[in-house]
């Protein structure tokens, strides 16, 4: 299938974003790699979820769909146009088909603006609508996202935290984008209120046709909500797959051991527990050859100095690993 | 005898007619070597709880309770003095955020070796060695090191194990883990657990764990007491409620979960938020949230009943699933 039969709204492609950091006085600067070459596409009302540990890169990436930040090297494409090529008017235009939904509903709204307005400064700044139309749109979106028309003169502090996110989406969906980002949306929330919201964001993604990219790291969430799954550890992809191939057969060991440490309710539902020693490594001097290899108990010389390779398999998923490869995994 | 015994805890704010019951008649036993799980959302009361077993209410808080006795001494007739002496000694706790929680101004081995100087004493040296050792004890790798560093150079799995380390230097009988793991990263998370699990089954301690993430409760505690707007609302062995919840919000707090829904397009969520110190309703205190509400809820106060060791506070507890079918 081509890409527009399976209407791709967002490719990324090997995109990197490396930094460089000054060590001190007279030393050479080190160089940081967040995002360290990943590729995804997703389709128009489908949910693509990043997952990984802090510190993997999965905020990096979203910053860089955003464009809050530039891409050392890949390309990004959004309807078929690449991204970073654009300039001027194709560019804000560009800017407002992709939104954002950040992690922190306490946060990412500014505590002196009623709703009404906070809703609005997007229109005011990006269209020409008049206020009783830009009214109207932010009345409505309210509606959509189960608040009521009279929480429109009120100030996020009277709102509890699910009221809040449900603000902050309305806000993402006010320049009718394509693309939203959503950056750890429900971690913040209890778990009834996160039920209440991801109901809200799966009903809105059908209504809209929205394309997520959906930055969680808790896995049960994700399975719910995805429909294909990027595993990043330390910069790189090291599992991508359907949802579904990635939750019944994790084939990374790393992927084995999140889904093994997410507790569950169901003991059936539990796996053999694989604890992972140590932490993740510092982004500053990453580890030769596997990135993984200091808590894989599978490790061996070649990935201890040899850097693998993501593969892609036949059922649709790619995996970055040598005991895979070699079939000595014993699961 | 039970380790600690809490009976009829209310913890009040606000003066006049109508003061605020941030927890409202709460009871439970912990013996030692037992994991007490408390579940509930934002605001149901489980952290100010903790913090009353703790003595750190302030005024205009008010604490009240029938009994507040830990291994028979009552905590609320003791003298303040006498109070310190037990809290931080025998009973200690973890609080949530480690990043805030531990003092950015002192090295890690200066607060480890505060608490053992208040409650123990011993020359410098000794407390000094008595830190390296808890560290270890805690999986910090080369603590010889580690104790002259700063929180901020600490990542947050490692700042846990420092504050888990301070709650265990006294070999506290009971240790109160108020959301030990909400702010890290999964794989941490699992260390962290299993870390406290292995210190209480070898100190042989009581452990209170607070969180709101059923399923960790679900997999570390031996009973669960699960709080709503204040009050216990369903309470008895971890693994008969997390089977046959009887409670209505036990019920609906598990069927949110993204697990519980596999193969569905929706969650069934649960409307509605706990209520606030304003909108408390009438009888039932989950009654505008609840899908099995009945005239009576409305206008009653259901009272806790207790049958063997599992109680619910509903007029018409969920029917077990073996009698419904």
């Amino acid at each position: 299938m081509t890409a527009q039969e399976k209407n791709i709204v967002l490719r990324g492609e090997g995109l990197k974003q490396h930094y460089e950091v000054s060590q001190g006085f007279l030393k050479p600067k080190g160089i940081v790699k967040a995002v360290d070459g990943v590729s995804f596409e997703v389709a128009a009302g489908k949910t693509l979820a990043v997952v990984g540990e802090s510190g993997c890169g999965k905020s990096t990436l979203a910053r860089q769909l955003t464009m809050i930040e530039t891409p050392t090297a890949g390309s990004i494409e959004f309807n078929g146009k690449n991204l970073l090529a654009l300039t001027g008017d194709a560019k804000k235009e560009a800017r407002q088909r992709i939104q954002i939904i950040f992690q922190n509903p306490y946060g990412s709204l500014n505590p002196r603006k009623k709703v009404g307005h906070i809703l609005e400064e997007p229109l005011v700044i990006n269209s020409e609508m008049t206020p009783p139309d830009r009214k109207e749109r932010a009345l409505y979106l309210l509606e959509k996202v189960g608040l009521k028309a009279e929480h429109y003169d009120r100030y996020p502090h009277m709102f509890s935290g699910g009221q809040r996110q449900r603000i902050a989406i309305a806000r993402g969906l006010m320049m009718n984008p394509k693309v939203v980002v959503a950056d750890e949306p429900v971690s913040a929330l209890d778990v009834s209120v996160q039920a209440q919201v991801l109901n809200l964001m799966m009903d809105i993604q059908k209504e809209f046709g929205l394309a997520y990219i959906f930055i969680s790291h808790d896995l049960s969430v994700v399975e719910h909500i995805a429909d294909e799954v990027l595993v990043m550890y330390l910069g790189r992809v090291v599992e991508q797959g359907p949802t579904e191939q990635i939750f019944k057969n994790p084939k990374h060991p790393y992927t084995r051991a999140l889904l093994s440490s997410t507790p569950r309710i169901k003991p059936e539902q539990r796996i053999e527990k694989i604890r992972l020693p140590g932490e993740l490594p510092s982004p500053m001097n990453p580890p030769l050859g596997c990135a993984f290899h200091g808590r894989c108990k599978y490790a061996n010389d070649q990935c201890r100095h040899i850097t693998p390779e993501l593969i892609a398999k036949e059922d649709g998923s790619k995996i970055r690993c040598f005991a895979y490869e070699e079939g000595r995994l014993d699961y | 005898m039970s380790l600690l015994s809490v009976k009829n805890l209310s913890v009040t704010f606000g003066t006049g007619e109508n003061p605020f019951r941030a927890v409202d008649r709460l009871s439970y036993d912990v013996n030692a070597g037992e994991v007490l799980g408390i579940v509930g959302e934002s605001g149901s009361g489980k952290s100010v709880s903790s913090l009353a077993l703790m003595g750190l209410i302030d005024f205009p808080g008010k604490v009240m309770a029938d009994t507040l006795d830990f291994e028979g001494n009552k905590l609320l007739e003791m003298s303040d003095k006498a109070r310190r002496k037990i809290t931080g000694d025998d009973i200690a706790m973890i609080f949530q955020d480690p990043m805030t929680a531990l003092n950015p101004c002192f090295t890690v081995g200066n607060q480890i070796m505060e608490a053992i100087e208040v409650h123990q004493g011993g020359s410098r040296k000794e407390r000094k060695a008595k830190a390296i050792d808890l560290l270890r004890q805690v999986g910090i790798p080369a603590p010889e090191e580690r104790i002259n560093v700063y929180p901020h150079q600490l990542s947050g799995g490692m700042s846990q194990r420092v504050m888990i380390a301070m709650a265990i230097a006294c070999d506290p009988k009971l240790l109160i883990a108020d959301e030990p793991t909400t702010a890290l990263d999964v794989t941490i998370q699992a260390q962290i657990i299993d870390l406290l699990l292995d210190l209480q089954k070898q100190k042989n301690m009581g452990l209170i764990l607070i969180t709101h993430d059923l399923a960790l409760v679900s997999e570390a505690a031996d009973r669960v007491v699960v709080m709503y707007a204040g009050q216990v609302v369903e309470t008895g062995p971890a693994a008969e409620i997390f089977a046959n919840p009887q409670h209505p919000y036990t019920e609906a707090l598990m069927k949110s979960l993204p697990e519980s829904a596999a193969g569905k397009e929706r969650l069934d969520a649960l409307a509605g938020v706990v209520p606030g110190a304003n909108d408390r309703p009438n009888g039932c205190l989950l009654n505008p949230r609840c899908p099995y509400v009945m005239d009576k809820c409305r206008e009653q106060e259901p009272e806790l009943i207790a049958t063997d060791s599992h109680a619910v506070r509903c007029f018409k507890p969920l029917l077990k699933q073996e009698d419904a079918a």
